[in-house]
Formats: structure tokens, C-alpha cells, sequence
């Protein structure tokens, strides 16, 4: 019996990590690795591949909300705010000068041309906050107005890249329109998957049990079948990193349609899909981390008052855990790259300060391909360039260390430098007067 | 002996005559690795210039292995040419019985990978470490095997063996082991991409096989769930001691920490739970990276294999 509840267990927690792995692609903001567009661009792809969708406009007023659901002749319509983050739904719209609650729900259903005016009215330019906005929110500049459709049964379909298998992973669960994560935890045997075999594609026998374990039968079974084969060819043919679809409804009349489409891309693939510019939403994405993906920083923001300049991903956590470890709070995650070059280190440390709560930075670099003294003559003309008004500790290893050490120290700034990481985490905490 | 690559292993680079190819390939000659040609496909029949040393290039693999009878070969190839590069060592090198295929290229599209893993994988005899990673190094007594772009001074041969997900944090744990006057065997990266070749359970077997490696340091990372397995294995059939430390412990839950695998949600993947694997599998914990020596002295102490 304990042998069986232990691997019952490894399962169920696996399956939790792919589902959080979803959850992370759907919060993973900035142009990191993933790129997210809106679902009527999705939906508009969807039509393309021969994917059902209902019928929708893209609007961006009150007006065109209107002349949309005149054009669309559907006594019954949607009404959705367009923004990347998931549970709009259950999210709830705030006046973004005021602060004041405006309405609940960010998708609403509209029976009346009346019912579609108020909620465009709502909607259109005031601030969504949902679960995965956190609690800034979003401001809404996008609407899609939709037809209606009598719904039979919700049903949830992802496509992903299994780290586990290495293989493309349907994941699909007859609980749709639900927080995934929350079927995961309460009935996981809900959530039913196969896998497109990497050389061969997506097989259809594996499609057709896929259909049945959702209890399809008939042409609703036949539909999935091929909605499945159309999504597959669309999931490989743009590079897509994952297709989430939550609702995927079966109708009345038994068809199988798309009532919801989340399509996030791999960027690592932007060189072969230049029409991707064209969907980026900028006023989606932190401006402050697009400015550091192109100068090839990676950087993100946290809530402490020490701020970070490291080389490498690994190091660059290991930085943070180490001022943690030694009671200090990191401002942020940074990695200047292998890459970095004078005019890169300046702009971190720009990046650096412009959060106004840092209070000292802690530079960390093992050189192996950037050289130390090349950090520190950055480092010097950083300071001369933008003022570095905070304590500064720097710890060199590598590549040019003792050269690297030299420069600061010959330089008459005021620096401290120190060869280990642990020397450097405590001299920083120390300096801002913090620690235990 | 150390795993993978030594002394006598013949080295091919892809991608010789391109920038990185070429600052690299000089880079691993210097450290008297056996650098015996490169590809570039369309430039066969010249010869590329490592600082004096003149190594043949062919315009394929399979070309370039029978010629020179190499069995390790590194991709310095732009991301976009990379999975083509790897599909081409890997046939070419089961055709010829076999060998290692390190890919240093960041930014390949995962799907690329995933065709490129699935041919790695009908290939019985060929390995791939990485992409985006820093490759692997096995000092020697004079220089030694260096197939990356990790630097090489740092290192020096000795007896522990190390393996990382991360570049820079795998340099850091080579100084920790060279602070408490201990050598490497082999250092691997094994990168941080989420689909890829070698993983930590293929190095720690292959470390537990080694004659001459007597202790591990395993360098982890937030994010899926390879540490724990890693763990459970370490449980189960490692003899030798493993020092491991996890990076990322104050990462948010919900954001990418660089690494494309480095993120936590929900609570999982975090490094809290990692230690903890890591400990009730018997590894002993750096809690800081500075400490890794200290926590490998204890270790060896601990296996009889050093006094203090």
C-alpha cells in the first residue's frame, strides 16, 4: 500500500509541475523568452488554421463595440477585455484616476445593444486587476465583442513543450472554464494528456483517445480530432511556446469551439516570424525590462533595498540569497550577460538606481569571458557618468581580478572590493546599516 | 581517468571559421586541448589559424570525423543553425561508433531542439551536453581538455567532480574546491535551456562509475523538478558523497530568473524544497556558495578521504 500511495504521489506531483509550468508561461511578463498576444489575434490565427472560433471584432471604443455587435446580428454577445494576464473573468475593473470599483467581471455577456454599452463603457480604458495582474492591474485599451453560442459542455485544452519528455504535450480536462490550477489540485485524475511524437507529429489514435477520455463521441469526437491536428500544425509552424484554451466547448449541436485562446511564442524563433512585430503589444510588456532585454541585460525588479550587478543567471540568484542569507534585501535580479560591454554596465547601473529604494549595490562578477577590469574601468565611468551616490561594493573573481581590483582601488572612488561572495554580501549589508 | 573527455581526446569545432569558433578554438588550444580540425559547411579545404596553429576545416561532419578520427565535437554555431549543426554530429558520429556532441549556442528555438533531441536520442552512441551552457573541462597535468568557453585557469586537475546548470555559479564552485586545495576531474554544465541533452542524474552516474572521482559538487537552480530527481537517484545508487547548493532561494514565485527553466509558481520548484531533497537524500548543503568548500571538507572528512 505506502508503495503505491509514494508513487500515486510523485505522479500527482508531477503532474502539478507541469501545470505550473503553464502557470509560469502565462505570468512570465517582459520579452524574456515568451511573447503573448491578445486572444482576438489569437482567434483571428485560430481562423486561419481552420480552428472553430465564433465570430468577433476587435474594437477599441464604445462606438465600435456598438457597430460590432450590429454587424455580428447575434442576439447574445461577449463583451471581453483584451489584455495578456488569464482570469479576467473574475477579475474586476477599476477607474484608473479615482480608484473607484466600476464593475465585476472583465468578459461579460450582453443581451441587449444597451447591456453591450455599458459594459464597452466599463471596460474600455479603465484598469482590470485579476489574479494574475497583481494588484496595479492592467489598463484595458482592447476589446473583442463575440457572438454567443449555447454551450453543452466546457472543456480545458493546452499545448506545451514537456521539459519531462521533450515532446510536444496536449493537456486536456473536462473541467473547462475552471482555474486549472485549482482542478489540478482538487481532481487531477481530470486532467487527461498525450504527446506528439517529435519525429512523426501528432498521431491520430492518440488524438482519437484523447476525445474519448473527454467523453467525445460521434462528430464532436471527430471535430476534436482535428481541431487537435489543426492546432498541432499551427503550435509547430509558428513556434509557439504554448496554446491554452479554457473554454474549449462542445455547442448544443454537438461542434467543438474555440471559446477562448491564449497563444504564447518562443522568441528564441522571432528570426523566422518577422510578422510578429506586428502583434506585440508594448503597453503589455515592463518597459523598464524591455529597455533591458535590448541592451541584453536580464533584469527584474524585487522589493529590497539592495540593488544587484552580476554575470551570469546562476550567480546572479546566488547573489541574492547570499545578501538574504547575511540579512540584507535584494532590489532586484541582474544579469549582465556574456556579452556585457561598457555602455551595458552603465545602463544597469541606470536601471539600478532609478528604483529609488536601493541603498547600496553589490557588484558580482566571476570573469570568464568579461574580463574584471573591464567591469571595473565601466564601473568608474558609470559613476562619473551618473552620479553613484550609494555605498558600492565590488567582488572580482576570474579573469582579470587583481587587475580588475587595481583600477577601482587606483581610481579614488569610493569602493570597496572583496574576493568571495560571502566578504561582499556582508560588507554591503553592513554599509547600508542593515543586517543582524 | 575522468568522464567524458581527457588528454587524448580529439576535438572538432563547429562553427571554426565564425567569430565565437575562432576566439574559443584559440582559447581551448592554448589550454593544449587537442583542437584537430572545425566545419563550416561551404568552406572546406581551408585551414583555420589558432594562433599559429593551423587545423583543417571541412564542410561536414561526417567529413571532418573520418579524416581526423575525432569523437568530441563543440557548436559554436549562431542559434538559427545550431539544431542543424547537432542533427549533423549526431548521425555523423553514430555512423563512425560514437561520441560527444557539446553545444555552447544560446537562444536556439525549443521546438528546434526538441527534432534535434529526438535524433540525439536514436543515437545510441552519442551524447549532448547543453545548449547554453558553458561545455565541459577535464584539467590535465599540463593544460588539459577544455570544450567551452569556461575559463580555464580556475581549474586544476584534482578529484571532485562538478556539475551545474548554471556558467558562471559552475566557476564559482571550481574556486570553492580550489580554495580547500582540491582539484576537478571533470566539470560539466549542463545548461539551463528547458529542452536538452545530458542532465544531472546522466553526470552523477557517470561520476559514481569514475575511479578517480571520490566527491560531487551538484550545482542546482529553481524551477522543474530535476534537482529532486536528481536527489532521489543520489538516494538510491550514489557510494560517493555529493555537495549540492541550490540558487534562487529569494526569487519571487512568478518570475524568470534569466534561465529560461528558472521560475517558480505556486509555490513549486522553489529552492526551499530542493535543499530539503537534497538533504533527505544525504547530500550535504552550501546554504551559500562561499561555503562550498567548507561543506566538501566535511564531506571528504566525513568519507575518510581527507583528514581536515
Amino acid at each position: 500500500m505506502g508503495v503505491t500511495v509514494g508513487w500515486f504521489e510523485r505522479f500527482a506531483s508531477k503532474l502539478g509541475m507541469e501545470l505550473l509550468r503553464i502557470l509560469q508561461r502565462r505570468v512570465a511578463s517582459g520579452r524574456d523568452d515568451i511573447m503573448n498576444i491578445h486572444e482576438y489575434q489569437a482567434k483571428a490565427m485560430f481562423r486561419e488554421s481552420g480552428i472553430k472560433v465564433q465570430d468577433g471584432v476587435h474594437c477599441t471604443s464604445v462606438g465600435e463595440a456598438l457597430s460590432a455587435y450590429d454587424s455580428l446580428g447575434s442576439a447574445v454577445v461577449a463583451v471581453k477585455s483584451q489584455i495578456h494576464a488569464g482570469g479576467r473573468g473574475k477579475g474586476t475593473l477599476f477607474d484608473p484616476s479615482s480608484g473607484e470599483e466600476v464593475m465585476k467581471g472583465g468578459v461579460k455577456i450582453a443581451f441587449s445593444r444597451e447591456d453591450v454599452e455599458e459594459y464597452a463603457k466599463n471596460i474600455s480604458g479603465n484598469l482590470l486587476v485579476t489574479k494574475q495582474t497583481g494588484p496595479e492591474g492592467k489598463i484595458v485599451s482592447n476589446m473583442y465583442v463575440e457572438s454567443g453560442c449555447s454551450i453543452e459542455h466546457e472543456y480545458y485544452l493546452a499545448i506545451l513543450v514537456d521539459r519531462d519528455t521533450k515532446s510536444v504535450l496536449f493537456m486536456a480536462s473536462t473541467e473547462g472554464g475552471m482555474d486549472i490550477e485549482e482542478v489540478a489540485e482538487k481532481t487531477p485524475d481530470a486532467i487527461h494528456k498525450i504527446w506528439a511524437h517529435p519525429m512523426d507529429g501528432l498521431r491520430k489514435g492518440d488524438a482519437e483517445s484523447l476525445a474519448a477520455s473527454l467523453g467525445l463521441s460521434g462528430g464532436s469526437s471527430d471535430e476534436m480530432v482535428e481541431m487537435l491536428g489543426s492546432l498541432y500544425e499551427l503550435f509547430m509552424e509558428k513556434d509557439c511556446s504554448m496554446i491554452e484554451i479554457n473554454p474549449l466547448v462542445k455547442t448544443e449541436d454537438g461542434s467543438m469551439v474555440a471559446l477562448d485562446a491564449k497563444v504564447s511564442f518562443d522568441d528564441n524563433a522571432d528570426f523566422r516570424h518577422p510578422w510578429r512585430d506586428g502583434l506585440r503589444d508594448l503597453s503589455e510588456e515592463e518597459e523598464v525590462e524591455i529597455r533591458a532585454h535590448e541592451l541584453g541585460l536580464s533584469y527584474v525588479k524585487l522589493d529590497g533595498n539592495i540593488g544587484c550587478l552580476v554575470n551570469g543567471a546562476g550567480l546572479a540568484m546566488a547573489s541574492m540569497d547570499v545578501i538574504k542569507l547575511y540579512g540584507g534585501e535584494p532590489a532586484n535580479f541582474l544579469d549582465i550577460g556574456g556579452g556585457a560591454t561598457k555602455e551595458s554596465i552603465t545602463a544597469a547601473f541606470e536601471i539600478i538606481l532609478e528604483d529609488s529604494s536601493v541603498e547600496g549595490i553589490l557588484v558580482n562578477i566571476f570573469g570568464g569571458i568579461i574580463r574584471c577590469d573591464m567591469v571595473a574601468r565601466s564601473v568608474i565611468e558609470a559613476s562619473e557618468e551618473i552620479g553613484l551616490d550609494v555605498p558600492l561594493v565590488v567582488r572580482f573573481s576570474g579573469t582579470n581580478h587583481v587587475e580588475g581590483k587595481a583600477v577601482l582601488d587606483n581610481s579614488g572612488m569610493s569602493v570597496h572590493t572583496t574576493s568571495t561572495l560571502s566578504e561582499g554580501a556582508r560588507k554591503i549589508v553592513e554599509l547600508i546599516g542593515g543586517g543582524n | 581517468m575522468a568522464i567524458w573527455i581527457n588528454d587524448d581526446s580529439k576535438i572538432l569545432i563547429q562553427g571554426i571559421t565564425g567569430r565565437q569558433g575562432t576566439f574559443h578554438g584559440i582559447r581551448m588550444a592554448r589550454y593544449n586541448t587537442n583542437v584537430v580540425g572545425g566545419v563550416t559547411p561551404g568552406k572546406g579545404g581551408q585551414t583555420a589559424d589558432l594562433e599559429g596553429r593551423e587545423v583543417p576545416v571541412f564542410n561536414s561532419m561526417s567529413e571532418a570525423i573520418s579524416e581526423t578520427g575525432a569523437g568530441v565535437s563543440v557548436i559554436y554555431v549562431p542559434a538559427r543553425f545550431a539544431s542543424g549543426a547537432i542533427v549533423d554530429a549526431a548521425e555523423s558520429f553514430q555512423a563512425a561508433g560514437g561520441g560527444l556532441i557539446v553545444c555552447i549556442t544560446e537562444g536556439i528555438p525549443t521546438l528546434d531542439m526538441v527534432r534535434a533531441v529526438a535524433i540525439v536520442d536514436s543515437c545510441p552512441d552519442v551524447r549532448l551536453i547543453g545548449p547554453n551552457c558553458p561545455g565541459i573541462i577535464s584539467p590535465g597535468d599540463d593544460g588539459g581538455c577544455k570544450v567551452g568557453i569556461m575559463p580555464a585557469f580556475i581549474h586544476e586537475k584534482g578529484r571532485i567532480g562538478i556539475v551545474s546548470k548554471s556558467g558562471t555559479l559552475t566557476y564559482e564552485a571550481v574556486a570553492q574546491t580550489m580554495s580547500v586545495d582540491e582539484g576537478q576531474t571533470t566539470c560539466v554544465g549542463i545548461g539551463g535551456d528547458p529542452v536538452n541533452g545530458t542532465g544531472f542524474i546522466d553526470c552523477l552516474s557517470a561520476f559514481e562509475s569514475d575511479p578517480e572521482t571520490v566527491a560531487v559538487v551538484m550545482i542546482g537552480e529553481i524551477g522543474g523538478s530535476a534537482e529532486e530527481e536528481a536527489a532521489e537517484w543520489v538516494e538510491s545508487n550514489m557510494t560517493k558523497p555529493v555537495v549540492g547548493f541550490v540558487a534562487g532561494s529569494t526569487a519571487p514565485p512568478g518570475k524568470r530568473m534569466g534561465h529560461a527553466g528558472a521560475i517558480i509558481s505556486g509555490g513549486k520548484g522553489t529552492a526551499a524544497e530542493k535543499f530539503s531533497a537534497f538533504e533527505a537524500a544525504g547530500i550535504y548543503v552550501a546554504r551559500d556558495p562561499s561555503e562550498i568548500g567548507e561543506v566538501l571538507v566535511r564531506a571528504l572528512v566525513d568519507a575518510g578521504l581527507r583528514e581536515s
